[in-house]
Formats: C-alpha cells, sequence, structure tokens
C-alpha cells in the first residue's frame, strides 16, 4: 500500500520540500514558527531551515502582502500563510490592485510569484468572521489564480505547483479536510492548476464540486447508487481558471449537471460553472442544472442554526433525483446520529 | 541638480502643452512645483538602487535615470512605452535604472518597496530603496504597518514624503491632528528628518543623510519635504478657480519657485552662467523634442496584445 498522509502532512511535506529545493522560497505568516504551527502544516518548519527562511509576522495582513510582493518582484517565492480566509480579507489590496496586475501593467518586465495559503474554517462556532469562503472574489480578479486541493495528494502537488509559478496564487485549504488521509508519494511532484479531476466516474448525472464539497458529492453519489442512479463525481481543483472541458465532456455523457461550492451560492463560484457549462454544454443538458451553496445569510455561530447553514450530501443527492427527474425518494438518513453536525468527525473537539 | 530639475520642469511643462491634443489619453498628475526632492534625493543614488513611487511620479522616475522616450511612449498608449502601453502614466517603470514601478493608490508601493529592501537583505546586497509618497499615503493604514516592519528590521529603506498640503484638494489640516508628519517616525522606530522641499539644498543635505544611515545599515528614515502641487490634481491646468485653495497661499508658493531659487544660487555663487543656463535649456529641448518624436511616430500596440502579460508564460 502506498504511503498515506493526512492532508496537513501533505502541507506541510511540500513546504519543507520547496524550502529544501529553492533557496527562494521562504514562509511567512502569524503563527508560522508558533508552537502549534498553522494546525500542524508549518509546525518545526523554522527549526528545520532556520529563521532566514521561516518568519513570524507582524498582524499586518495588507502591508505584509505587499511586503512579499516586494520580495517576490526582486525574485523571491515567498509563500504567506493566513489562518483564516477572514484575515486575508485585510490583504485585498495589494492582492486585487498590486499583485495580480504588476506582470500585466507593467508590460511583463515583473513578475509576482507569491503563493497565498488560506484556510477556510468550518464548524464550532467558526461564524460570521472566521469561515468564510471567498474564492469567488479571488476568482473574479484576472492574473490571480485560485486553487481549492481536496486530497492529500493534490493538496501537496498543488502547493508545489503554486509555488513554482509565475503568477501569483490563491491556495483555499478548507479545515474539514485536514485530518483525511490518503496516498501522497513522497517526492516533490506538481499537479496542474487548470485540472479538474473525474474522482468518480459515473453515466446518468455529473456532480461537480468544489474542495470539501467534493466529499460530500462522494457520498450523495454512494446514496444515488443505492438508488440504482450513476453519478460522476468530477473534483473541480481550481476555480480560476475553470477547467470546462472536463465539465463539458462529462455533461456530454451523462446529460445532468450539478454543481456544490463551499461558497455563498449567489454569485459564486457554482454560479460561474453552471453559467458556463450552460453556454458551452446546453444542448447535452436533459434538463436545468441545479448549483449548490451557502444560502445568502452570513454564518451563524450556534450549531442549532449551522447545521441548518451547510448543505449535505442529501442535499446533493435530493438534487440530482430533481434534475433527472426522478420521484424516488431517499431512504431516511439514519447514518448519522450526531446531536449536532458542526464538526467532521467526532476526532474533532473545541476549540479548534 | 539644477539640470535635473529643469529637465523635469521642461518635460511637465511640454506635457502639459501637449496633453491638450488629446492624444494622451491616461491620467496624468504633473509635479510642476514639485521638482527639488527627486533631484535631491536621486543625487545620492547608485544605479543599482531602487525607487517606488506613486501617481505622481514624472520627477521620480526621470531623477533616477528613467528613460525619456519610454515614458512619453508610455503617456501616448505605443507600444514602445516603457510599460508596452498598458500602465500610462500611473504605472512608470525602467528595470535598467532601478525604477521599480508606480501606482496611484496611496500607501500601496511603500509595502512592496519595503519588501524589495528586505530581499536585498536577504541576499547580502547594499541597495537602499527610496519610496516617494505625499501627505495623503501617511494617513493609510498600510503607511503604518509598512513603517513597522521596516523599522523592526531596520531595513535600508528612505521613506520620503513630499507633503504638498493636498490630498487632491481636501486640506491637510482637516484630515491630520497638529503634528508634524516626521513625528510619526518615532513611533516605528526610526528617525524622522524634515525641511524646505523647495530647496534643492536642503533636500540635498536631507536625502544624504538618510541614504547614508540606510546604507550604513542604521535603518530606515522618514524624509518629510515641504513643497507645493502648482497645476490641478490631475491634468494640464490651474485649479485655482475651485476655491479650495486660496490665490494668496498658491502665490506664496510660486514665489518659492525651488527651479529659480536654486538657479539664482548658482548664479549667484558663479556656478552658473547665462549662457551655461541656455545650453542645458536648448539640449533638453532638443531631447524632448527626438522622445515626443519617438512616442508619436511609435506604433500602438496590435490586437493580439490586449491579452499578452495576463499570466507569466
Amino acid at each position: 500500500m502506498s504511503r498515506q498522509l493526512r492532508y496537513f502532512e501533505a502541507l506541510r511535506e511540500a513546504q519543507a520540500q520547496l524550502l529544501a529545493t529553492d533557496p527562494h522560497t521562504y514562509l511567512i505568516g502569524l503563527g508560522v514558527p508558533g508552537p502549534t504551527g498553522i494546525f500542524g502544516t508549518t509546525k518545526g518548519l523554522q527549526e528545520e531551515f532556520g529563521a532566514h527562511r521561516v518568519f513570524d509576522m507582524p498582524s499586518s495582513e495588507n502591508a505584509m502582502t505587499g511586503v512579499a510582493l516586494g520580495t517576490a518582484v526582486m525574485g523571491k517565492r515567498p509563500i504567506i500563510v493566513h489562518m483564516r480566509v477572514d484575515f486575508a480579507v485585510l490583504s485585498m489590496e495589494p492582492l486585487v490592485n498590486q499583485a495580480a496586475k504588476w506582470h500585466y501593467m507593467y508590460g511583463g518586465k515583473l513578475k509576482a510569484p507569491l503563493t497565498v495559503r488560506m484556510i477556510i474554517g468550518r464548524g464550532w462556532g467558526q461564524g460570521p468572521q472566521h469561515s468564510q469562503s471567498l474564492q469567488a472574489w479571488f476568482g473574479h480578479v484576472p492574473g490571480l489564480k485560485v486553487v481549492m486541493p481536496t486530497t492529500p495528494h493534490d493538496a501537496k502537488g498543488m502547493l508545489i505547483a503554486a509555488s513554482r509559478d509565475d503568477a501569483p496564487v490563491i491556495v483555499l485549504e478548507h479545515r474539514w479536510l485536514y485530518n483525511i488521509a490518503g496516498p501522497v508519494p513522497e517526492e516533490p511532484y506538481e499537479v496542474p492548476l487548470d485540472k479538474a479531476a473525474i474522482v468518480r466516474p459515473g453515466r446518468d448525472v455529473t456532480l461537480a464540486a468544489t474542495s470539501y464539497m467534493t466529499l460530500e458529492s462522494l457520498k450523495a453519489a454512494d446514496m444515488l447508487a443505492g438508488l440504482g442512479i450513476s453519478a460522476e463525481v468530477v473534483d473541480l481543483r481550481s476555480v480560476s481558471p475553470i477547467d470546462i472541458a472536463t465539465l463539458v465532456q462529462s455533461v456530454g455523457r451523462t446529460r445532468h449537471f450539478i454543481v456544490s461550492d463551499t461558497g455563498q451560492e449567489s454569485y459564486g463560484v457554482g454560479a460561474e460553472v453552471l453559467a458556463a457549462v450552460s453556454e458551452k454544454a446546453f444542448g447535452s443538458l436533459a434538463a436545468a442544472p441545479i448549483r449548490i451553496g451557502l444560502p445568502h445569510i452570513p454564518t451563524p455561530t450556534t450549531p442549532a442554526l449551522a447545521d441548518l447553514y451547510y448543505p449535505l450530501a442529501r442535499d446533493i443527492a435530493r438534487a440530482a433525483l430533481k434534475t433527472l427527474g426522478s420521484n424516488r425518494a431517499l431512504p431516511p438518513d439514519d447514518s448519522d446520529p450526531r446531536k449536532w453536525k458542526d464538526v467532521p468527525d467526532p476526532s474533532f473537539t473545541g476549540p479548534y | 541638480m539644477y539640470r535635473q530639475m529643469l529637465r523635469i520642469r521642461l518635460v511637465e511643462e511640454r506635457i502639459g502643452v501637449l496633453y491638450a491634443e488629446q492624444e494622451m489619453r491616461c491620467p496624468t498628475h504633473l509635479c510642476i512645483g514639485q521638482e527639488a526632492p527627486p533631484a535631491g534625493i536621486s543625487a545620492h543614488l547608485r544605479r543599482d538602487d531602487l525607487v517606488f513611487s506613486g501617481h505622481r511620479s514624472h520627477g521620480h522616475y526621470l531623477a533616477k535615470g528613467g528613460d525619456l522616450k519610454g515614458m512619453l511612449a508610455e503617456l501616448y498608449g505605443r507600444e514602445t512605452g516603457c510599460a508596452a502601453g498598458k500602465g500610462g502614466s500611473q504605472h512608470l517603470i525602467d528595470l535598467d535604472c532601478g525604477f521599480m514601478g508606480s501606482a496611484p493608490i496611496l500607501a500601496s508601493t511603500i509595502s512592496v518597496g519595503v519588501g524589495a529592501a528586505w530581499a536585498a537583505r536577504m541576499d547580502g546586497r547594499d541597495q537602499v530603496v527610496v519610496v516617494y509618497f505625499g501627505d495623503g499615503a501617511t494617513e493609510e493604514g498600510t503607511f503604518h504597518e509598512a513603517l513597522n516592519f521596516a523599522g523592526t528590521f531596520k531595513l535600508a529603506v528612505v521613506f520620503v514624503c513630499e507633503n504638498n498640503l493636498y490630498s487632491v484638494h481636501s486640506a491637510l489640516d482637516i484630515r491630520q491632528p497638529n503634528r508634524p508628519i516626521h513625528s510619526l517616525a518615532a513611533a516605528h522606530g526610526m528617525i524622522g528628518l524634515h525641511g524646505d522641499g523647495n530647496d534643492a539644498d536642503v533636500v540635498w543635505r536631507l536625502g544624504g543623510e538618510a541614504v547614508a544611515r540606510a546604507r550604513a545599515g542604521e535603518g530606515p528614515s522618514i524624509v518629510e519635504l515641504a513643497t507645493y502641487r502648482w497645476r490641478e490634481h490631475c491634468g494640464p491646468n490651474g485649479d485655482l478657480e475651485l476655491k479650495y485653495r486660496s490665490d494668496a497661499e498658491f502665490a506664496e508658493w510660486q514665489g518659492r519657485d525651488p527651479v529659480r531659487i536654486y538657479r539664482d544660487r548658482l548664479v549667484g555663487e558663479g556656478l552658473l552662467t547665462a549662457a551655461a543656463d541656455a545650453t542645458m535649456t536648448a539640449e533638453i529641448e532638443t531631447e524632448m523634442a527626438d522622445a515626443v518624436s519617438f512616442a508619436k511616430e511609435s506604433p500602438f500596440p496590435a490586437p493580439e496584445a490586449l491579452a499578452r502579460f495576463v499570466y507569466p508564460s
């Protein structure tokens, strides 16, 4: 059996190998060298590579992103880490106005090869300002690349590819993926930043998804299989660019399409994917496609409301039945007897 | 320094005249009246030192050695422009002379300049980075964040604040408390220098001190230079009719013309003759005429240039 690593371990290994192989790479973020090391992803790296390669930083997300850009145009390859996407909101100016445009607006004379890791929180009351999933904001900006790896394999390969890419790349990591294990090769490798992956082939309906919603889509595919429906699950992996070709080919086979995103449904990645599939594969679609995402509501903190807020596999399966025109009913949901569904599995305990 | 100031003045005045032709189709912020800071600061910089700037950057670009043809072609939107026509007046760049870029979002290049200084430190180079900005930029949060970091790491940066009293049309005294901008230096662990930004000798003395400190690894400085913009915030014209500043204030600052002050001083000290001044002016006029011709005769970018450079290839 191939070596298994958990998601956070795969991220740590990617950074360790980048630091070991490229003297221009450095790592910076509030708490990066700290005792908990960004949920384990940077733990011990300063001890291993030195205080001249792995940095803590002032609580200045805005200027420090500009500082990282300044080092990047001078040939460095910074990796900036934000423990929550919500803090990265403070760095929108240097990301959107500056880093995204420095190659274009200076006529190709400069490159801005910085990588920004942002963690999407969820559960245990992360609430309005610790759980936002803002990939659509970044995807909207030309010049940025935006990826959302789902598996430990892709987490390592996409982070390495992001750091080696000459464009600024946003890497969004869902906190609920961190403890999931999967096969990860030991040597450094790259996973392309612009290709979706068919993670479960199927015939009847395409379930496309970003990040953690890929796992919910896989659960939905299991539910549908119980009804004799074969669902194809596509992990988008990249949200800018979106791999439309893979989606169009999949819909060409299944003729039915659902997309699930970890972010808001309106003005979101799901909306963009649905529009693109409708434009490029309208003739393949046998029924109206459906997007699934968060409602137009800030994240509530109490589990009593948060459990209503996040869509689950059953919602995806129901949407699939709807677009298939099926009146089959899903069996009663007795698989998860937990009172609250605000942690991905019982190994998660608060606070986190 | 006199030649630099005279060249900046003449170039800006020429742009002011040509702008009326409606062929320079980009926001353009002229620095007439503010020629002394770039001349006095750049006099201390090596070619491999780095400069970042904001929206009013023509003087900084030219004084650092930025190519005049590339600048004018950029204003005219030509493919030979220093940013291939993608940037315009607000995004000048000339890597050959260390002019690393300018951007109009207030304070946005300050942190980038600090980052460039940090990269120089990482690589063991003794480059000095100069970042120019105005009084308005000191009200942005990122200004303080960037200075905090530069002060913490004692980076080789000279923060040059050209205080011209107005952010667009909003006066300094309704935007900031009654304390000098250079006093903010202490809050960020650096020294604050200040002086008459219309006197090139004063600028030269302050710039020399700040650049020497940075070069010697003694840390960053703020150099606050009192100066004044003669034309409208953006564009080639005067703007006294807007009444946000008084005729008397304007007249007082015009009486402190940095180019004339320095010319008179050099003449008085016997260092400049009328003939030499005339020769210098003629040489600059010729250079400008060549650069304008070059720009106007250069082709516009081809349609296929539209999508080029969105991502590095």
